[in-house]
């Protein structure tokens, strides 16, 4: 069985779809039953990976290769390093929380639903294990399917619009990297990710590939200026869309970037770093004052997510600063630790954020912040969870939300002062964005004579939300472990974007 | 003197004209309540055919008559497959025709007969086989395309169809006529195609060849659909009925393919230098309008028309690539494109009725509610048009980039994947009517197909998925045939 752990991960959760679908429209509670049973089994075959991946081994683990095509040389090629295996088991995890989190909001064929999100968990695990471009490449494109389903049929009332716009972009930005990676092979007669990384390249070469890879990836972490998919499909998805979208998808772009631009065209990397530092901190500070004046709660939780993956980005790019220009692999690594810590951090937070915004939707079939005030009144329970879950958007210390920001602030203060003054802008700006977001909504006195009458949070919400609070938690006050775990991965890609391959 | 030798190489040509006349003569002395036999039978018939071909697969090219006729494995692979989607055309068309009355021995023998037009066709070693196999193709075409004469529609069609085939089959025939006269001034004239390919080398007059050469490659671009040749594919698409659409979608861009390949490398491979670029520039002009046209049709067959010449496109990027690895790219996606097709056109065809014809994309409304199966096979078949992997579709589309790439066209690829996204579109859009909207009252998007129709079609469908997942085997079958 652990020849194949990952082949499992990802094989489990798509043919577990395949018998959801199956209990068709007719017996709807079977179907929630059946997924979140595959749900539950694709997070404890996770476990298995958590205990099996040795941090102290070798980098990478767990390698699975088959000849795939022949005649191509391609390769169904799998394998995790630290980084991998963290985002695996939070796939898994977020995966269990959102099929909980459908039950009863979900009545509109519930089996299709159920089956869509277990296939984009099955693919997005299998982008975090390829190791062979071609595969990755086709997993990156084929999660939108699922996505362009579960946004159009169960969205909101512009849904058609968004998820249109949603699959239209992502797919734009993608196809340059195909191009590249055709490019790549007609040099290399590899798709391998390995050898690629090993091949020399001029810098001109690179510059086009590099803009090709920056492209895909940035529209999918999303960055500022391509950014404007976002606010739409998050407003118009059910809220389990949102999480996924939030929570994981949004990692898939960082992750390209760990995997595609450090090691295949550093020199491009370093080159240019300085404008993917600077759209990080324009992410950062003006997505920051935009998400401020949002009047739709999703929307104001899209921006900020915008915002903090800025800090991944921003993590990683400094990264070439600091090894290149001032030779400080330990400010580097620490930087790159961060931006890892903060994918993960994100990936609870926003999910839990959304679906906090999500239980209030589904009493009050309504996202906009004037509707509610003093919500807490109705609801001590949510508040309780909410006002956790905020303090964790702005970064407060004892929440998975500082670490990663932290880290990141303090490399980039050793590359330079200035580019940590504007990242440090976001313990005010998130702040700001935050607690306002939390006064309109939670505080105050009950204006709004629906408020009054929402419902505490039942028994199954409560669990979700206890799910994404603990893990926040965690990864708060004891980050130790993980960052153990990607200990060994970040130091590679350290010195993989400090080779120079022209 | 034809031997026994050339008789056997030709052997599921020859059984197929004999299959052929039986059917004719079984359907005028059948009595009315057996002729529904006739239908299991034609299926049957091209069932054995497909054996034929590929019972004794060539270990080398085998040549007949002369040369006239070529057996190799390019041919037997457009041959199995021309033969294959046939069959199933077959199948998706039995409720379709029954609903219509326009069952009967004239459709079978028509299109079986289109079917040995096609395999004459790909066969080809010589000009006039070439011309032979087009003709035969295309006169049972036009018939039926005009099946259903009483309608306002098809006949229109059938008569544009005929007129601009007529036209481009003079073009060729002119081109053709030209490039022999090419041949003579070197030394013997000649029409085989073989032939030609040394002729090239030594022939006097470039001017005249180079002439000849555009002229045929107005054939091909015609009966490809490419454009600035494309404009009956529209309204024949539309006009016909929906069986004789599909078979023009699919086994004929298959015989196309052949065609190209032929007269291209067989005969003019000595000018790849000056058709690579002409095919380039058919490439990108059926890029541009079949991908831009599409997204303001209503009418899901008209829709799919210009799809099909935005994948025309595609399938010249390969073909312009001229080599080895470019033909076989293109010949993988033409017949990715045939599966493709019938499956698209299957399922319009599952929903069609007596006294409805599902045509408009407004038609699918729905269609999950009402049938999530064939909404769910359509998806596949869209989203594999689309080139969005894992479908079947996108690995054919990175093909012939690849090719292009190889090449040296990395413009070619650019151009190609741009028009991807924007033709990402009206695929996307069907997607949409079927998953995200409501039903409409009064009778869309009802299915009333019958069992085999289902099977098939669920298998045609799903081999879009299978071949998305484990599409090596296909390819290297492919590339084995052009000698990779």
């Amino acid at each position: 069985m652990f020849n194949h752990l990952l082949s499992l991960l990802i094989w489990l959760p798509v043919v577990g779809a395949i018998p959801v679908l199956l209990a068709g429209s007719a017996r709807p509670n079977l179907a929630r039953w059946l997924s979140l049973l595959v749900a539950v089994l694709t997070f404890v075959v996770s476990l298995f990976l958590l205990v099996q991946y040795d941090p102290s081994g070798p980098v990478i683990q767990l390698v699975e290769s088959h000849l795939w095509i022949a005649s191509w040389g391609v390769h169904y090629g799998l394998a995790v390093d630290g980084i991998s295996v963290a985002l695996i088991v939070m796939t898994t995890f977020v995966g269990v929380l959102v099929i909980a989190g459908a039950w009863e909001v979900i009545q509109d064929k519930p089996h299709q639903y159920m089956a869509a999100m277990l296939i984009l968990e099955g693919l997005l695990i299998g982008v975090f294990c390829a190791t062979d471009a071609l595969l990755f490449y086709a997993l990156f494109e084929a999660i939108l399917i699922p996505m362009f389903i579960l946004i159009g049929v169960w969205g909101g009332p512009r849904r058609v619009y968004a998820t249109l716009k949603f699959f239209i972009y992502t797919f734009f930005g993608s196809v340059f990297m195909l191009i590249a990676l055709l490019y790549l092979y007609q040099k290399a007669h590899t798709f391998d990710l390995a050898t690629l990384a090993a091949l020399p390249l001029s810098f001109t070469e690179q510059a086009w590939i590099f803009f090709a890879f920056l492209i895909a990836f940035a529209i999918k972490v999303p960055m500022v200026p391509v950014h404007t998919w976002l606010p739409d499909a998050h407003v118009e998805a059910p809220t389990g869309g949102s999480v996924v979208l939030a929570a994981v998808m949004l990692k898939v772009g960082t992750y390209g970037m760990l995997r595609f631009i450090l090691p295949i065209v550093p020199d491009a990397g370093a080159h240019f770093a300085w404008l993917v530092i600077v759209l990080s901190l324009v992410a950062i500070v003006y997505i920051g004052y935009v998400a401020l004046v949002q009047e739709d709660m999703k929307k104001l939780v899209a921006y900020s997510s915008v915002a903090h993956m800025g800090f991944v980005t921003l993590g990683i790019f400094i990264a070439f600063m600091l090894v290149r220009d001032q030779g400080r692999t330990d400010m580097a690594m620490l930087g790159m630790q961060g931006a890892m810590v903060q994918m993960i951090s994100h990936g609870f937070v926003s999910g839990a954020m959304f679906t906090c915004i999500g239980v209030m939707y589904d009493r009050m079939h309504t996202r906009l912040i004037k509707d509610y005030g003093g919500v807490i009144n109705a609801m001590p329970w949510f508040g309780f969870f909410y006002v956790l879950f905020a303090m964790a958007n702005c970064g407060l210390p004892g929440t998975s939300g500082f670490v990663g920001e932290f880290m990141v602030i303090l490399a980039s203060f050793t590359a330079n002062p200035w580019v940590s003054l504007f990242a440090a802008f976001t313990l005010i700006i998130g702040a700001g964005y935050t607690l306002w977001l939390v006064k309109r909504v939670l505080w105050g006195a009950i204006t709004n004579p629906h408020v009054a009458e929402m419902k505490e949070i039942n028994a199954r919400e409560t669990l979700v939300l206890a799910g994404f609070a603990a893990a926040v938690l965690a990864l708060g006050i004891w980050p130790q472990p993980l960052v153990h775990l990607m200990d060994s991965s970040v130091s590679q890609l350290v010195q993989q974007l400090a080779i120079h391959k022209i | 003197m034809p031997t026994l030798n050339d008789i056997l190489i030709l052997l599921p040509e020859f059984y197929l004209v004999a299959a052929a006349c039986v059917l004719l003569l079984l359907d005028a002395f059948m009595k009315p309540a057996q002729r529904p036999l006739l239908h299991w039978l034609s299926i049957a018939v091209l069932l054995v055919a497909i054996y034929l071909v590929m019972a004794v697969p060539p270990s080398q090219a085998l040549t007949a008559f002369g040369g006239m006729f070529v057996r190799d494995g390019v041919a037997e692979i457009l041959k199995v497959f021309a033969l294959g989607t046939t069959a199933m055309v077959f199948v998706y068309a039995r409720p379709y025709l029954i609903d219509r009355k326009l069952v009967g021995g004239e459709f079978y023998t028509l299109m079986i007969f289109a079917v040995l037009g096609i395999m004459l066709l790909v066969s080809a070693g010589n000009l006039v086989t070439v011309y032979l196999g087009l003709e035969l193709l295309s006169l049972s075409s036009y018939a039926l395309v005009a099946l259903n004469r009483d309608a306002r529609l098809p006949p229109e069609a059938a008569i544009k169809y005929f007129v601009l085939g007529a036209l481009a089959s003079g073009m060729l025939l002119y081109g053709m006529s030209m490039v022999y006269g090419a041949s003579g001034m070197g030394g013997t004239p000649t029409l085989d195609l073989a032939q030609l390919h040394n002729v090239m080398s030594y022939t006097t007059a470039p001017t005249l060849l180079l002439f000849g050469l555009v002229f045929m490659i107005v054939g091909i671009g015609f009966k490809l659909g490419a454009a600035p040749f494309h404009m009956w594919i529209p309204d024949v698409y539309q006009g016909a009925p929906t069986p004789v659409t599909t078979f023009i979608a699919s086994g004929s861009k298959l015989a196309a393919f052949g065609m190209a390949y032929r007269l291209l490398d067989a005969g003019m491979g000595d000018l790849a230098q000056h058709w690579q670029l002409m095919l380039a520039v058919l490439a990108v002009a059926s890029l541009a309008i079949g991908n831009l046209v599409a997204i303001v049709q209503t009418n899901l067959k008209r829709m799919l028309a210009y799809s099909t010449i935005s994948h025309m496109g595609y399938l010249l990027l390969g073909l312009s690539a001229a080599g080895p690895e470019g033909y076989a790219a293109a010949m993988f996606y033409a017949i990715c494109y045939a599966l493709m097709g019938v499956a698209a056109f299957g399922v319009m065809m599952a929903m069609t009725r007596a006294g409805f014809e599902c045509e408009e994309i407004a038609d699918l409304k729905g269609l999950n509610q009402k049938s999530p199966w064939m909404a769910f096979l359509m998806l596949l078949a869209m989203f594999s048009l689309a080139g969005v992997p894992p479908l079947f579709g996108f690995w054919a589309k990175v093909l012939v980039l690849e090719a292009a790439i190889h090449a040296n066209m990395l413009w070619l690829a650019i151009v190609g994947i741009v028009f991807a996204i924007i033709g990402l579109y009206y695929y996307l859009y069907v997607v949409k009517v079927m998953y995200f909207d409501k039903p409409v009252e009064g009778g869309a998007a009802q299915v009333q197909a019958d069992r085999p129709l289902r099977l098939v079609l669920s298998l045609n469908a799903l081999s879009l998925l299978a071949l998305g997942l484990y599409w090596g085997p296909l390819l290297a079958w492919c590339r084995r045939a052009f000698g990779l």
